[in-house]
């Protein structure tokens, strides 16, 4: 078989400009769409599973999905830390941190509505067990004191939370003394202070959560068995990677199965475009393609090249969507997850895997809409085009 | 006339060319108008708010809640004349998929008092009245599970501990087409007992008061009195409007708002690149024939007329398809979701705003793309046109 050289249908795509560039930006639209989609889902995720370390646990109230909904006394407190996969930190304390999260209702930048921002009550090994979290301005809070340290997100998104400033909330002023970064994770999101402080404050007798860290990772089963098994709590137990990033999965679900609904139905629009320019191209060509058949080019070299052309006009698409959509790498984005109920900032997130799954589409737009052009060319009767006007 | 006759032979030319246009811009309106819905919906407990109604929550935020004992000086504060309290419950039934329904703790003997919205009988009210884990639900939640006055319910709470046994007495109608029919009632004086034998530190609370108020326009002034009233204490409150209490919740979602406008704007950008690449490869295609017509007399307001007239109807049929289209996908839709990932919006329907909005996008879509090829054919030299080979 002859195939038709592939400069052909690259010089007939240059040929019409106007055409190819609406039918290409029609495809392209499409992909930017499809492609930021993925984009905010696994932004959101990438940003949870980082919050979370394949090294700790947690540990909350059975049936709690949050943090915030979950309690856990002082003695069930004890009884997690003194258990023996419970890793030891250099002062030969257990390496276990028990924590009080609530939601603190706060005035956002330049919104007049108000958002909810996570306060995080952590003890000194809560800091050991994330070393991902490093003071970027000020200094840590002294224990015992109603100061707070803040997330980089947060500082940025809510007004009143930069150095030296304070915050009133149960009845204390509390000021900012520190600033942190956490990686990207979640935790940029909140509010840091003393365990203790917050719970005196809110006259709270009760933790949200006990993180420990694991002495080796094989040590989590065990640990599991025994606490959710024991009779004088209801307690569950999770990998704190697993745990956060289900925070994610109602979030992440719904961005998805929304985008991508929609996005799959008006790229059905785009591809009709597609369709629109080939059936045109051919109909326009007919005695061009009379004349390659006379060549002796097959059938099935002018199917193939066809074909080839509306590839091509799709690639072009798919190619512009995905680049406009990666420049959308560098915003942030933030927004209230509902699992959580507390404000989360994240940013969309190109992955390999996401530009693979966008050209693809993209591709597969172009060979649905010139398919049936294509097919139409190749099954053309030489004599009948030849004699075409 | 005649000039209409000539924009409808000319739509026919081309049939498939045609076919296929109306068709991708008909899809194009259904995604836009499906966007629009979605939006919408959101907005829905907006509709279904009423301006006689306070909201007292803790200030703090809404997962903190407040002594019960701030019931009898709110309702010492004047202008108020009824008053009623809620607390979440958070419940899981059978498992976290299917739990996606609120169920509200509520002071029966005021509740349907300050939110007759929710119709319900005076016997369902009695009976539910007289039994303490009485529940009462909305039609619509008791038709997704299939219960019937009399059944027994049981969950769990993500909030509380514990099994939570309820017996449905009574189901509500919605006064109006926006009420939400989702919801699970049952009394806060169950809640509280058992509370008071579990947690007791956590009992004694509610998790917001709702306020009704005589004259909607002393609103501002009753929440503050209000609000006063509890300043420097452990518990301060936030009174608002429950329209604005409501509007709270839908700014969490800002930017999921903002990213579904953006693209509703982006899928008129690709209907605009379908229509005007086929008005646009039509205009090219019929240079030589406008020359004639202009030969013939033609003035160049017929042509652009023509231009037009051609690419206003395609969109329009393209249009009209699509909006008959958007209320079966919606609910589609709805019942993807719910299936993946629980139910998200308790209200499903197609405004008729969404319907006039799209077709004036579809509308504006046919003019625009008809600017490029009518410019064409109005500023062709009769000569050049003439001189054109296909």
């Amino acid at each position: 078989m002859t195939p038709i050289p592939f400069s052909y249908s690259l010089r007939n795509i240059w040929t019409r400009r106007l055409t190819t560039a609406l039918t290409a930006g029609g495809i392209a639209m499409v992909i930017f769409v499809f492609t930021a989609v993925l984009m905010l889902a696994y932004g959101l995720e990438k940003t949870l599973v980082a919050t979370g370390s394949d090294d700790n646990a947690i540990v909350i109230r059975k049936g709690s999905q949050s943090e915030m909904m979950s309690l856990i006394d002082r003695n069930a407190a004890n009884v997690i830390r003194n258990q023996p996969e419970v890793a030891t930190g250099s002062d030969g304390k257990p390496l276990a941190a028990a924590e009080a999260v609530v939601l603190i209702s706060m005035a956002k930048q330049g919104n007049s509505q108000p958002a909810h921002v996570q306060a995080r009550g952590i003890e000194p090994e809560s800091l050991t067990m994330r070393p991902q979290v490093k003071l970027t301005a000020g200094r840590l809070f002294r224990p015992g004191t109603s100061e707070i340290i803040v997330g980089a997100s947060a500082a940025r998104r809510f007004e009143g939370l930069g150095l030296g400033q304070t915050v009133r909330f149960a009845m204390r002023d509390w000021t900012v003394v520190g600033r942190f970064e956490a990686g990207g994770s979640g935790f940029e999101s909140e509010i840091w202070l003393d365990s203790e402080q917050l719970l005196q404050a809110f006259r709270r007798p009760v933790f949200s959560s006990v993180t420990v860290r694991l002495a080796d990772r094989s040590a989590f089963d065990p640990l599991e068995d025994r606490l959710e098994g024991d009779p004088r709590f209801n307690l569950e137990v999770k990998r704190e990677k697993v745990f956060y990033a289900d925070q994610s999965a109602m979030m992440a679900g719904f961005i998805r199965v929304l985008g991508i609904f929609v996005t799959v139905i008006f790229s059905v629009g785009a591809m009709i475009g597609a369709m629109i320019t080939m059936y045109a191209a051919v109909a326009n060509r007919t005695m061009e393609i009379g004349t390659l058949r006379a060549l002796g080019f097959p059938r099935r070299s002018i199917l193939i090249a066809f074909l080839i052309e509306s590839l091509l006009l799709s690639a072009i698409g798919g190619s512009a969507g995905l680049v406009m959509a990666s420049l959308l790498q560098n915003m942030t984005v933030s927004t209230t997850n509902f699992t959580t109920f507390s404000e989360i900032a994240f940013r969309f997130a190109l992955s390999p895997v996401i530009a693979l799954e966008s050209i693809t589409f993209a591709l597969m737009m172009g060979f649905l809409g010139g398919f049936l052009p294509a097919f139409r060319a190749a099954r053309q009767n030489i004599v009948n085009s030849l004699r075409a006007v | 006339m005649q000039l209409l006759h000539l924009v409808f032979r000319n739509l026919f030319r081309h049939k498939l060319r045609t076919v296929l246009t109306v068709l991708g811009i008909a899809i194009a309106i259904l995604s836009f108008g499906m966007i629009r819905t979605v939006i919408a919906m959101w907005y829905s407990g907006i509709e279904a708010s009423s301006p006689n109604r306070l909201i007292t929550r803790n200030a703090i935020s809404l997962i903190f809640p407040l002594p019960i004992a701030y019931r009898n000086a709110i309702t010492a504060v004047p202008g108020v004349t009824d008053l009623s309290y809620a607390q979440w419950f958070g419940g899981i039934y059978i498992d976290e998929k299917h739990s996606q329904f609120p169920q509200i703790a509520v002071d029966g003997s005021t509740w349907f008092k300050v939110a007759p919205e929710n119709q319900i009988s005076d016997a369902e009210l009695t009976a539910f009245m007289r039994e303490r884990n009485a529940a009462i639900v909305g039609v619509q939640l008791a038709r997704r599970f299939g219960w019937k006055v009399g059944d027994t319910v049981r969950m769990r709470s993500m909030i509380y501990s514990g099994d939570w046994d309820f017996v449905i007495r009574g189901i509500y109608t919605g006064a109006k087409k926006t009420t939400d029919e989702t919801l699970f009632f049952f009394h806060w004086e169950y809640l509280d007992q058992k509370l008071r034998q579990l947690e007791p530190w956590r009992a004694g609370h509610v998790g917001w008061y709702v306020v009704k108020i005589a004259d909607p326009d002393r609103a501002a002034a009753i929440s503050q009195a209000i609000d006063a009233r509890f300043k420097n204490s452990l518990a301060e409150t936030r009174t608002e409007t429950e329209e604005s209490f409501i509007q709270g919740f839908i700014s969490m979602s800002d930017a999921i708002l903002i990213a579904l406008r953006i693209v509703s704007i982006v899928i008129i950008g690709v209907i605009l690149a379908v229509l005007s690449n086929t008005m646009a490869m039509t205009a090219r295609e019929r240079l030589s024939e406008y020359a004639v017509l202009k030969t013939l007399g033609f003035r160049t307001r017929h042509l652009i007329l023509l231009i037009a007239g051609e690419s206003v109807l395609i969109a329009l049929a393209g249009g009209l398809i699509g909006i008959g289209l958007i209320g079966p996908t919606v609910s589609g839709f709805d019942a993807v979701m719910t299936s993946t990932i629980g139910a998200m919006f308790p209200i499903v329907g197609v405004s008729i705003a969404t319907r006039s909005v799209s077709l004036l996008m579809a509308l504006g879509v046919g003019l625009a793309a008809a600017i490029f090829p009518a410019w064409r054919a109005a500023t062709l030299r009769i000569v050049n046109g003439l001189r054109r080979i296909g």
